[in-house]
């Protein structure tokens, strides 16, 4: 059986089904609790669980990081929340500096098994200090993983598999996301990082792509079929650290060519990664040149216009990708 | 001050007046060496030592249960030897050795010892200070019993993280208790040219619903005892205290600093303060041998020589361990 659940309800039901399993699964964060969050996506929790373990902090995001950095080196699996991805830069001496290093700073004698679970991405016409995709901050630093899921079954299979890893786990979900839906199968689903997937299949490029960029995509993808009839495959990334290369080698090597969509603005995202790795590993395979789709490299802007001319849209995909297959 | 030598030395028996004794020793007498194997390079990067400040660390090693939490700074050697972690390790870490407790990837600035309860040295400003409240909040939902003693300078109560932590920890009632070290300069600024408050730590405890403490931190008796008093207090469920412990580094920040932007006034009072030779007057007043504090004054520099030449003679590192410990597997791979 399955079930059609959106996104946003994916949430909870992950963080439910990873608390009842484990009693060190504690978690916290700002208005996660009595007010169910401020995008409802914890709804339900703090009636299950309880105050204890269901635990609404002060607007301290230094306080809410740090704390679930010290309870998960003493024996805890803390899962906090930071409302806007944005905020992470208010904290980010924890995420980056702290977090990520105490394990090979001690030789292995400090482990954080925690997940940084956030609203991360634009969509929703919140301006810049509310919208940024900032999923390749996390990629940059050595020791964190890094996940996006782009639908409600792999958020829950992906946030179980982030619960239960011994390293500190920062889980981007995609906001503009949160209404969408998707099956669900009964029960409970654990997932794996580090593997991507094939959610279309194609013979003319491969479109590596991220959380809210999948859909889009795919809708790319659809269109270039009828409307150019160029076949393109569509991998769904789900995670840079660890990174499924292999499974973006393969599909190239079918292909021959390659395009990135990628939310984040140019430089530094986590494509240039993948174009890199690609240019070293399949240079041979190839038959075009290797393309970035990103935001242009400027701050989001709020008006839906100029918002939505920022992002990658499904038209700029169908006509970068017209372009490089030519 | 709230105690002073003569109303708090009568409540600490003679054994633990003995250890503390032998602590202060060997505290010096590391800080000393480590600042002689710094000028002779076999220590690299940096150094900050607490000599000058023994009599802190000391205290709260005393009182601390064997299975407490600790969390220090960069200038953490003290903080670390006082909880019983061995020389060795620590001395050998200091000169990026094998041998040493991180096996030479963490350095001066990143001592730790699981194993003792010392969770970490940390060397940015503040850091800790949230990630000492979050052991204290693992401890009360796992309902261990365990305090968290977190220290930290005085340059890090005007950095946003000691504010979100005294709060946090006041609104949780985490068994915490949090020691600031203030020695009157940050780095080479003064902390009363840049601070509202004239005691940067005890002024602001009222802010977080905790009592105002200034302790002299060059009594290691004051300190035992109000050590104790806040490990208990904590423990027994009250929450968490917030600790100003009134010091003197005797030098410089770091490395070869000499400290000379310090009035030497200021200097010479503090020097006429060591805890050292004060404490070993209150020990002889109170009717110990001289040649009983004495030999734990060879004792202490004894084991410092035996911890150096354990540590010059210490293998190095595997260039492999470079690779390791980044995840959880052990390994570095972030791709398949």
């Amino acid at each position: 059986m399955a079930e059609l659940i959106t996104y946003r309800d994916a949430v909870a039901r992950a963080i439910a089904q990873e608390m009842r399993r484990d009693e060190r699964v504690v978690f916290l964060g700002e208005d996660i609790a009595a007010a169910g969050g401020v995008f409802k996506t914890t709804k339900g929790l703090l009636d299950e669980f309880g105050p204890v373990r269901v635990r609404d902090t002060p607007i301290s995001e230094e306080a809410i990081i740090g704390g679930a950095m010290g309870a998960a080196m003493t024996g805890m699996r803390p899962i906090a929340e930071i409302m806007f991805s944005d905020f992470l830069a208010t904290c980010w001496d924890l995420v980056a500096v702290e977090i990520a290093k105490s394990r090979y700073m001690t030789a292995g004698q400090v482990e954080v098994p925690l997940v940084i679970r956030t609203a991360n991405g634009g969509g929703l016409r919140f301006g810049a200090q509310h919208s940024q995709a900032v999923e390749n901050w996390a990629m940059m630093i050595p020791g964190l993983k890094v996940v996006a899921p782009s639908n409600p079954a792999d958020l829950i299979g992906l946030f179980a598999a982030a619960v239960r890893d011994d390293d500190p786990v920062m889980f981007f979900e995609q906001k503009s996301l949160y209404p969408t839906k998707g099956e669900v199968p009964d029960g409970e689903i654990v997932d794996e990082l580090g593997k991507a997937k094939i959610v279309r299949e194609g013979d003319d490029i491969t479109l590596v792509a991220l959380a809210s960029m999948v859909p889009r995509a795919v809708d790319a993808a659809e269109r270039l079929q009828e409307e150019r009839g160029i076949s393109a495959e569509v991998v769904d990334l789900r995670s840079l650290v660890p990174m499924d290369t292999q499974t973006v080698l393969r599909s190239v090597t079918k292909t021959t060519r390659l395009a990135t969509v990628e939310e984040n603005p140019r430089l530094c995202g986590w494509g240039a990664e993948v174009v890199s790795i690609v240019s070293d590993e399949a240079f041979w395979d190839l038959d075009a040149p290797l393309t970035r789709i990103t935001t242009p490299h400027v701050p989001l802007p709020s008006a839906d216009a100029l918002e939505d001319v920022t992002l990658p849209s499904v038209d700029r995909v169908v006509e970068t990708v017209a372009k490089v297959v030519g | 001050m709230t105690a002073t030598a003569t109303d708090v030395g009568d409540a600490i028996d003679q054994d633990t007046k003995l250890a503390l004794y032998r602590q202060l020793h060997r505290l010096r007498k590391f800080e000393e060496r480590a600042y002689r194997l710094f000028m002779d390079g076999l220590v690299k990067g940096t150094s900050h030592l607490s000599l000058g400040m023994e009599a802190i660390a000391a205290g709260f090693g005393e009182a601390q249960r064997e299975d407490d939490l600790t969390y220090c700074t960069y200038r953490g050697h003290a903080h670390t030897l006082s909880r019983g972690v061995p020389m060795d390790g620590v001395m050998a870490e200091l000169l990026g050795r094998a041998n040493g407790v991180c096996g030479g990837k963490g350095g001066s600035m990143h001592l730790t010892s699981v194993e003792h309860g010392v969770m970490g040295s940390y060397a940015i400003i503040g850091a800790h200070l949230p990630i000492a409240a979050g052991a204290a909040w693992s401890a009360q939902l796992r309902g261990s019993g365990q305090v968290t003693v977190c220290f930290f300078g005085d340059g890090a109560t005007n950095i946003g993280a000691f504010h979100e932590a005294l709060n946090l920890a006041s609104v949780w009632k985490l068994p915490v208790v949090f020691v600031c070290e203030n020695n009157l300069w940050m780095e080479y600024t003064a902390i009363a040219d840049v601070t509202a408050v004239e005691h940067p730590a005890a002024d602001r405890a009222g802010s977080y619903g905790l009592e105002r403490i200034v302790i002299d931190g060059n009594d290691p008796d004051a300190v035992y005892l109000e050590a104790t008093r806040a490990i208990e207090h904590a423990r027994e469920g009250g929450g968490p205290s917030l600790i100003e412990a009134m010091t003197y580094r005797h030098g410089g920040h770091s490395r070869a600093d000499p400290g000379t932007y310090r009035p030497q006034e200021e200097v010479d009072e503090w020097l006429a303060r060591d805890p050292l030779p004060m404490y070993r007057q209150r020990l002889l007043d109170a009717g110990v041998s001289e040649s009983d504090l004495t030999a734990i004054e060879d004792e202490a520099q004894a084991d410092v020589d035996a911890a150096t030449e354990a540590a010059k003679n210490g293998p190095l590192p595997e260039l492999d361990e470079a690779f390791t410990d980044v995840f959880a597997d052990g390994g570095s791979s972030w791709r398949n």
